[in-house]
């Protein structure tokens, strides 16, 4: 349809203002209804983890000597005052889950901003960099990514010492090369663009190119990267404190938790059902939404 | 083709010889002394001391540290557990089949089930079919495998007992293992049921190792096969008569295959970082369960061994899934 | 008997918004050994209503018609098994983009190949024998070495070459060539269609030739269809259209050919071809037509007779000039 024919089709209408791209993000994420609700999931955690002290019935390391290995509610042998029955030190399941809430939103946060963060610097710097210097930061990041990922973090945790925040960084460390890869090969599409030619022409400083010019149009996938990061964070910060090279018991990270319910998984299925299930529900929470943020920023990725 | 292989050669060695420093500076990197480290926690004697600074050669200069280190690699010398006395390559060698054997059943559930399932998935494209398989698939994809083997244990092992907890095989049967692989092995023994207990020990690692893979394969498979059934010679061959498993299952299939032969080479690292977890959780005597074992023991000459020979494997592979892209992709092969 | 008739096909698409008739009430009717050009713009249904005639279209299409018949086939009763043993045996197609239509990941002989293992009863060697033939028959130089060549080492009009073979692979009773020359260099254009009409000749098959250029039409063809957003607007011998167009929008497109201008300006159609939201009540042609009047605009109009090329049109012209105007008014 040309110009002409579309101004006779409608003459009169006052000029509306384009859609804010806001808007047009939240129009075409909301089209997908496993976002939708991955989000709502995803905000519901975040309120638990933001509220745990008010909604939690006890204390997460308050132990009940008199109820051990209580199973819930529903269960011949429990009651309303377990609702999710408790451990093998009685303490209350699901005051121990809603603390853990706080944990893995405060891993996913932290190892994404420093994955990102590292990522996203390296991956400009390689992208606008010599040659050589491209050669060598990408041939490091191919170390990195020539072991797996988990035992990796693994010898990273064993030569910091086992603990939460050490996890974290292992796993920072272990993420960070895929925002590399990323961003250098986006800030290389961009790069021989004509705006980015005007850019320079009109003398514009190299940091401020990189930076203010070239990097924001690389955000999108940079973007969806960092929402499946977060997943992956939380599932390998989970893992390594199965191992017992994360979280250090009582500390109730739900990785953590199931490590210390394991010996009992035949007898109460409880305590190694629900850690698992709260880790499951939100990784496929922040996956749905990854899902949805990918398919609405990434034009080129959408469902074809 | 040639070309192709020496290019990709040349990205090969550097990583190699990274990957080799990696591993030398790991040791060196532990906090404390390294030599009271690798001792364990007995410690030892002065002499002693004296005697390992010498024998690890921990008293040269660093950079002759690392050449010696390299050309002991070469000669196959990874160095010595100083928990069982043996050398680290014999450990990695007796262990690794264990490890492959369950991998490569993994792997190949993972493709038989994905990528007909991804075809499937494509072909149904919003139909009902589709929106399940697919929300199946994220659900493995995001799926805690720790948590997931010990459901499978609750379920199958617990609550139906019909397979068993932990290992390879059960305990009454005694036979020698040539090839390492047990399903070979216990059909080689020829001893009456030893098959079916070997098999029955490798169902659930593998199917709980299979899981993520195996929903990677089955989501790419779809998005290739979408991609390729809008393409022109995908048109040509209805125009031609053939039916539409030929043209899914053919046409179109062969040319999705190149984006899931990387990505099912790639899940190669994801396998070995799951066998991690598997092994250690179904007791499974592989190097995975063996590298755990050895970080808790503080047993730094294996972990170090280790992961110089787990990262040398996945870059073969690698390597290898590169070469079959290009067998795969004939623009490669002739370019 | 026909070897080809469509009664009123129709086909729809289901979009998002809505409905959108992209082929309205057409008819096609070939002969054994006939050699027909569908002539329009782009939209204006050509293609589709010869995809729907291959079974070829997404399943967001609904194709409706009284009659749909192929060498005593009635194609809209047939199941998708009988269906597929006549596409590609009987009936072939080839397209717009030889380059993209040939399967990147096999050999050019693998692909001519498959055709006669699907349709024929040939042996491996004798399979081999047709093929080398058929390469030989559409002009690439050193068969035998082509037919182990990737569609990425041949070029456009090499592909497109390959393209004929697998069509003819068969012996087809009637080949649908959909713009065939249109991403081809213009010297490529002249030595394919050249191939295609001496193929025609040679095997006596027939041939639909789809494209936009009314300059192919008058070196290759025998009969002409003119169609129009959809509809067919008029049907007539290539010499008769030529000399005496009787729809305005033949008249309009012929006007625009730079061999037959005769002042200095190329004229021009004005506007497009209505789209899925402006399709005009009356006359689709009637917004861009400089005959049209009131009754144009409100009433659709039905074909004439065949004196007159069918010409879906109140008043067809004759000899540039509107007929049944007077009466009418």
């Amino acid at each position: 349809m040309t110009d002409t024919a579309s101004q006779s089709a409608s003459p009169a209408t006052t000029p509306t203002a384009p859609p804010s791209r806001l808007r047009e993000f939240w129009s075409s994420f909301k089209e997908n209804r496993g976002a939708v609700v991955g989000l709502f999931v995803f905000l519901a955690f975040l309120l638990v983890a933001a509220l745990a002290p008010i909604l939690a019935p006890y204390a997460p390391d308050a132990q009940y000597r008199d109820a051990l290995l209580v199973p819930p509610f529903w269960q011949d042998g429990g009651s309303t005052r377990f609702l999710l029955g408790t451990d093998a030190l009685g303490r209350d399941l699901l005051s121990r889950l809603i603390y853990g809430a706080r944990f893995s939103f405060f891993i996913g946060v932290l190892v994404v901003t420093i994955a990102t963060t590292c990522g996203v610097l390296l991956g400009v710097i390689a992208g606008f960099a010599p040659r050589i210097i491209d050669t060598l930061i990408m041939r490091l990041m191919d170390i990195v990514l020539s072991f797996p990922s988990l035992l990796l973090a693994l010898v990273l945790v064993a030569i910091l010492g086992p603990s939460l925040l050490n996890a974290m960084i292992a796993i920072a460390v272990v993420l960070q090369p895929h925002f590399v890869r990323l961003t250098r090969a986006a800030v290389l599409s961009e790069r021989s663009k004509d705006y980015v030619t005007a850019a320079r022409i009109a003398g514009g400083r190299p940091l401020r190119i990189m930076f203010k010019t070239v990097l924001p149009n690389c955000l999108a996938p940079i973007i969806v990267q960092a929402a499946l990061s977060f997943s992956t964070a939380v599932l390998d910060t989970a893992a390594l404190g199965f191992l017992g090279m994360g979280a250090q018991p009582p500390t109730p990270e739900w990785g953590t938790m199931l490590a210390e319910a394991r010996e009992f998984i035949l007898r109460a299925w409880w305590v190694v059902t629900f850690p698992g299930l709260c880790i499951l529900i939100t990784v496929l929470a922040i996956n749905l939404m990854g899902d949805g943020l990918r398919d609405a920023l990434d034009p080129k990725l959408k469902r074809s | 083709m040639l070309s192709f292989f020496i290019r990709r050669l040349g990205t090969f060695v550097p990583t190699f010889i990274g990957v080799t420093v990696v591993a030398f500076a790991f040791i060196r990197l532990l906090p404390g002394d390294p030599i009271l480290l690798l001792a364990g926690e007995r410690g030892v004697s002065a002499e002693r001391y004296e005697m390992l600074q010498e024998q690890l050669g921990f008293n040269q200069p660093i950079w002759k540290q690392y050449i010696d280190y390299v050309a002991g690699i070469f000669q196959g010398d990874l160095g010595t557990s100083f928990v069982t006395k043996r050398p680290v390559l014999d450990e990695f060698m007796a262990l690794f089949p264990a490890t492959v054997e369950l991998s490569l059943c993994a792997i190949i559930l993972a493709t038989i089930i994905g990528i007909p399932a991804g075809v499937i998935a494509a072909v149904n494209r919003g139909k009902f079919f589709d929106q399940a398989l697919m929300s199946t698939a994220l659900v493995g994809y995001s799926m805690p495998i720790f948590w997931w083997a010990l459901l499978l244990i609750i379920v199958f092992s617990g609550n139906l007992g019909w397979t068993p907890v932990s290992g390879r095989i059960g305990l009454m049967y005694f036979f020698d293992t040539p090839t390492g692989f047990m399903l070979i092995d216990s059909l080689l023994s020829g001893q009456p049921g030893a098959f079916r207990s070997a098999a029955a020990h490798l169902i659930l690692p593998t199917v709980a190792l299979a899981t993520i893979p195996l929903a990677v394969i089955a989501r790419q498979t779809r998005s290739a096969m979408l991609e390729v059934l809008g393409e022109d010679y995908v048109r040509t061959a209805r125009a031609k008569g053939m039916s539409p498993l030929r043209v899914n299952g053919i046409h179109a299939l062969r040319n999705a295959m190149i984006p899931v032969i990387t990505v099912i080479g790639l899940s190669v690292g994801t396998l070995l970082a799951g066998a991690i977890l598997t092994e250690t959780i179904f007791s499974w005597p592989g190097i995975g369960k063996w590298m755990v074992d050895s970080i808790f023991r503080r047993d730094y000459q294996v972990v170090q061994g280790g992961l110089l020979l787990i990262a040398l494997v996945v870059m073969i592979v690698n390597l290898i899934v590169d070469l079959l892209y290009g067998l795969f992709n004939p623009k490669i092969r002739k370019g | 008997m026909s070897l080809l008739e469509i009664r009123n096909l129709s086909v729809d698409f289901a979009t998002s918004s809505g409905q959108f008739r992209a082929v309205d009430g057409v008819d096609v009717t070939v002969d054994e050994g006939d050699l027909l050009a569908i002539v329009g713009e782009s939209g204006s249904g050509k293609s589709v209503s010869m995809l729907a005639l291959m079974g070829l279209l997404p399943w967001t299409a609904t194709v409706t018609a009284d009659k749909m018949e192929f060498d005593g086939h009635d194609l809209r009763r047939l199941s998708g098994r009988a269906r597929r043993r006549i596409i590609g045996r009987d009936i072939s197609m080839i397209f717009q983009e030889p380059m993209s239509s040939l399967n990147p990941a096999f050999t050019v002989g693998w692909q001519i190949k498959e055709s006669l293992r699907k349709h024929t009863s040939l042996s491996r060697s004798q399979r081999q024998d047709r093929a080398v033939e058929l390469m030989r028959q559409v002009g690439i130089p050193a068969p035998e070495k082509r037919l182990s060549a990737y569609p990425h080492q041949l070029s456009g009009g090499m592909s497109q070459r390959a393209m004929i073979a697998i069509a003819l692979a068969c012996r087809p009773k009637l080949l649908i060539a959909d713009e065939p020359t249109t991403a081809l260099d213009v010297t490529i254009q002249a030595q394919i269609l050249e191939l295609l009409t001496g193929l025609q000749e040679d095997t006596g098959m027939a041939m639909v030739l789809i494209t936009h250029d009314m300059g192919v039409v008058a070196e290759t063809v025998e009969r002409v269809q003119v169609q129009y957003a959809g509809q067919r607007v008029e049907l007539q011998e290539v010499q008769g259209l030529f000399d005496d167009p009787h729809h305005p929008y033949t008249a309009a497109l012929l006007a625009a050919l730079p061999e037959r201008a005769t002042e200095r300006k190329l004229p021009t159609i004005p506007g497009v071809v209505p789209g899925q939201f402006d399709r005009p009540a009356g006359c689709l042609f009637s917004p861009r037509c400089q005959f049209a009047d009131a009754r144009c605009k409100a009433e659709r109009p039905v074909p004439a007779g065949p004196a007159m090329g069918h010409a879906l049109c109140h008043y067809p012209l004759s000899h540039g000039h509107p007929t049944g105007k007077e009466t009418a008014a």
